[in-house]
């Protein structure tokens, strides 16, 4: 068991700064809520996905981003979707938000609240986009206008969706910038965002997300360009703001640790599919999709082996545009056999709740540890 | 940590003791805005430019006045008299200890012409005239330029197709044909109406600029983020891309002032500008062409002052152009 205390023969450095402000913020990310905390999800279905599909043409052929996606998001529930790179998570939340480039084909349906939003025209769209449905982007640094003022920003957010005067709207925004923990409020609506670091900054965007009282969040990556003290605390505040206005929020990331403190259900995605759909935990504990648990296993940990090396999955994701037969996964399955590579496996139950996509999910299920067969051989170290 | 904050403040040696810390963080951060005015005052052309188009607007606004405002030259561009000396320019810049004639204006400071008109007070008439020209077309080329420019780069597709296929028509017929033609047309209505539809053919370039610059900003985040919010596509662009492209709509709108000058006298030189009774310093040039053996002054006086409001544009465009771009960091001698 490795030790968490650092060992006895380092030297206490003296000119480690014991910044008063280092150690409160360490406090605040204590003190913030979990998922525990705040308002269970009820069984009011919000947002339904149903087969979507997302398909770009280019030179090269048809790049198949999402290859039938469903889910469904109920009210103040937090889903997180997670994946690698390419596996479609981003432009699939793009094409809830609407704001997918043009020569993009969308079938299937997303049904905000029973209307089916690609059925909508670009106004109604419009209407939509940021007043029940708001997204916060992963990057903070390049996510605001430099030459506009936080507070010109803020308030535009309000002004896109109600007539009223820019006086109210800019109050509307000292508020939010109150609630996302923003200090000295109003004299920060007239700062530019250059003048804010990038938590800060992310913060703002949390702001604008939420100052039109939204029932859906999108957070893509939301926490991927900070640093790890300041993704807790933006975290947390995610975790605040969705009590405040009381939204669902679809999660987006590649980092399973911000999914397992944040999110009430998981769905994972492969190549533009979902791989494993179920409760947070029931996909932590006991994944039925080799993916999921090569993801898993790939986590670098504090127990085991001290010198224990990660368990990467071997292999890289598959091209888009020629997808192989069978299972896409199989090239990189350890488990694959004959069946995964002739025919695709269909998000099946595995269990209470809990889907997954898998010929051999119940090889997954009777192994003591499902990670276990991504260990690499011991001939190969 | 802060006493590297510290060493980066330009000339502040890191401080002794920690107990400093606080001194040094009271670095106040410049606006952008001081940034580029001290960027700009740097630029020595720009200042000699700026200077010296300050002059030309103030002789040209003050000696003969500006509509119902008197100025304090006391003769007008109108009245006929006797030709005095053969009409020769009175004024004298060379001190009289120095072998010349001492400091005056005279008379005629810029001569007559050969019915006795006071020349001085037409090339102030024609400077008034074609710097009003100038910046009429300026603002009308920005204007319609930044706006189809922006339009055809953030909606692309056909709206993008149309509109760039006009600038290219426009700019595929010679500029000062389509002016000449513009002219003929126009003839008679006055400097105004012909200076709106110069800046009507001036356009071109700004447009291409803009677009340009709007394409890689309609990709940006803070577009996109925007966007994602639900503002319409009107405010997008002028709330938030039009802003970022400040620098170069500014730079090409005083460059366009200056080539405005040159086609405005080109034009008329060509007799297809300005029509009398108005009168421009083009005009004048074409009025008193023959006259360059004779009395050569009539020619030169409002070259003169062609190439003083042309070369002083520039200078300070070309000032406003390093001023604005932030990669800027040293100034130029």
């Amino acid at each position: 068991m490795t030790s968490l205390t650092p060992p006895a023969n380092t030297p206490t450095a003296p000119d480690v700064p014991t910044d008063a402000s280092i150690i409160e913020a360490e406090e605040e990310v204590h003190a913030g809520r979990t998922l525990a905390d705040s308002q269970p999800p009820s069984d009011e279905e919000i947002l339904v996905v149903e087969d979507l599909t997302v398909e770009f043409p280019t030179d090269d052929g048809l790049v198949k981003a999402v290859r039938g996606v469903d889910y469904t998001l109920h009210a103040r529930e937090v889903l997180g979707i997670v994946g690698e790179s390419g596996s479609g998570k981003s432009v699939s939340s793009m094409a809830v938000m609407g704001l997918l480039p043009k020569n993009a084909r969308v079938r299937g349906s997303i049904r905000y609240r029973g209307r089916d939003l690609l059925k909508l025209r670009p106004k109604e769209q419009r209407a939509l986009r940021g007043r029940n449905i708001a997204m916060i982007f992963q990057d903070p640094m390049t996510s605001l206008n430099p030459v506009r003022s936080v507070g010109d920003q803020l308030s535009e957010a309000v002004l896109a969706h109600h007539l009223v005067p820019r006086k109210q709207a800019m109050a509307r925004a000292k508020e939010m910038l109150d609630l996302v923990g923003i200090p000295q409020a109003e004299r920060r609506l007239r700062a530019y965002p250059h003048e804010f670091s990038g938590g800060m900054r992310q913060r703002v965007m949390i702001a604008m997300a939420i100052i039109n009282d939204p029932d859906v969040i999108i957070a893509d990556e939301p926490t991927t360009a900070l640093d790890v003290t300041v993704q807790a605390q933006i975290l947390e505040k995610l975790l605040e703001v969705k009590d405040a206005v009381n939204a669902a929020i679809v999660l987006i990331t590649h980092d399973l640790g911000v999914i397992a403190g944040m999110a009430h259900r998981t769905l994972v995605m492969y190549a533009g599919k979902p791989v494993e759909v179920g409760e947070t935990d029931q996909v932590f504990y006991t994944p039925r999709m080799p993916y999921t648990a090569g993801l898993l296993g790939s986590i670098p940990s504090l127990e085991g082996e001290r010198d224990g090396r990660l368990r990467p999955i071997a292999g890289t994701p598959p091209s888009l545009i020629n997808l192989p037969s069978g299972c896409p996964f199989s090239p990189r399955c350890p488990l694959a056999t004959d069946v995964c590579r002739e025919r695709e496996p269909e998000l099946a139950e595995k269990g209470d709740d809990h889907l997954a996509a898998c010929h051999h999910s119940d090889r997954l299920a009777e192994a003591e540890d499902a990670t276990a067969f991504f260990r690499v051989p011991e001939e190969e170290r | 940590m802060t006493s590297q904050t510290q060493t980066a403040e330009a000339g502040t040696p890191p401080p002794p003791q920690a107990g400093d810390a606080a001194q040094g963080l009271n670095i106040v951060a410049r606006s952008q805005g001081q940034l580029i005015r001290r960027r700009f005052f740097r630029h020595r052309g720009a200042l000699v430019g700026m200077v010296l188009f300050f002059l030309v607007v103030l002789l040209a606004v003050s000696s003969i006045g500006w509509g119902p405002i008197p100025g304090w030259w006391d003769k007008d561009a109108t009245t006929t008299g006797t030709v005095t000396n053969g009409g020769d320019p009175t004024l004298s810049v060379v001190p009289g200890f120095l072998g010349g004639g001492g400091v005056h204006l005279g008379e005629h400071p810029f001569g007559q012409d050969n019915t006795g008109r006071d020349y001085f007070a037409l090339t102030m008439r024609g400077t008034q005239t074609s710097l009003l020209i100038a910046i009429i077309v300026g603002l009308v080329s920005t204007l319609v330029g930044t706006v189809v420019g922006a339009v055809a780069g953030y909606f692309r597709g056909r709206t993008e197709s149309v509109l760039m296929r006009i600038t290219d028509v426009v700019i595929a017929v010679p500029t000062l044909l389509l002016a000449g033609l513009i002219g003929v047309i126009v003839a008679g209505h006055g400097i105004l109406l012909f200076a709106l539809f110069l800046g009507l053919c001036l356009w071109t370039q700004i447009a291409r600029l803009v677009r340009g610059e709007v394409l890689s900003l309609r990709e940006k985040e803070f577009v996109e983020a925007a966007r994602s919010v639900g503002t319409p596509a009107r405010r997008i662009i002028f709330k938030h891309i039009l802003p970022n492209t400040m620098g170069i709509i500014i730079v090409s709108a005083t460059l366009a002032i200056a080539s405005a000058v040159l086609t405005e006298s080109a034009l008329s030189f060509l007799s297809l500008g300005v029509q009398p009774p108005d009168t421009s310093l083009g005009r004048l040039i074409t009025d008193y062409r023959t006259a360059l053996s004779v009395r050569p002054w009539l020619f030169y006086w409002p070259g003169l002052f062609i190439v003083a409001i042309a070369l002083s544009v520039n200078f300070i465009g070309d000032g406003l152009r390093d001023a604005f771009d932030p990669r800027q960091t040293r100034v130029r001698d």
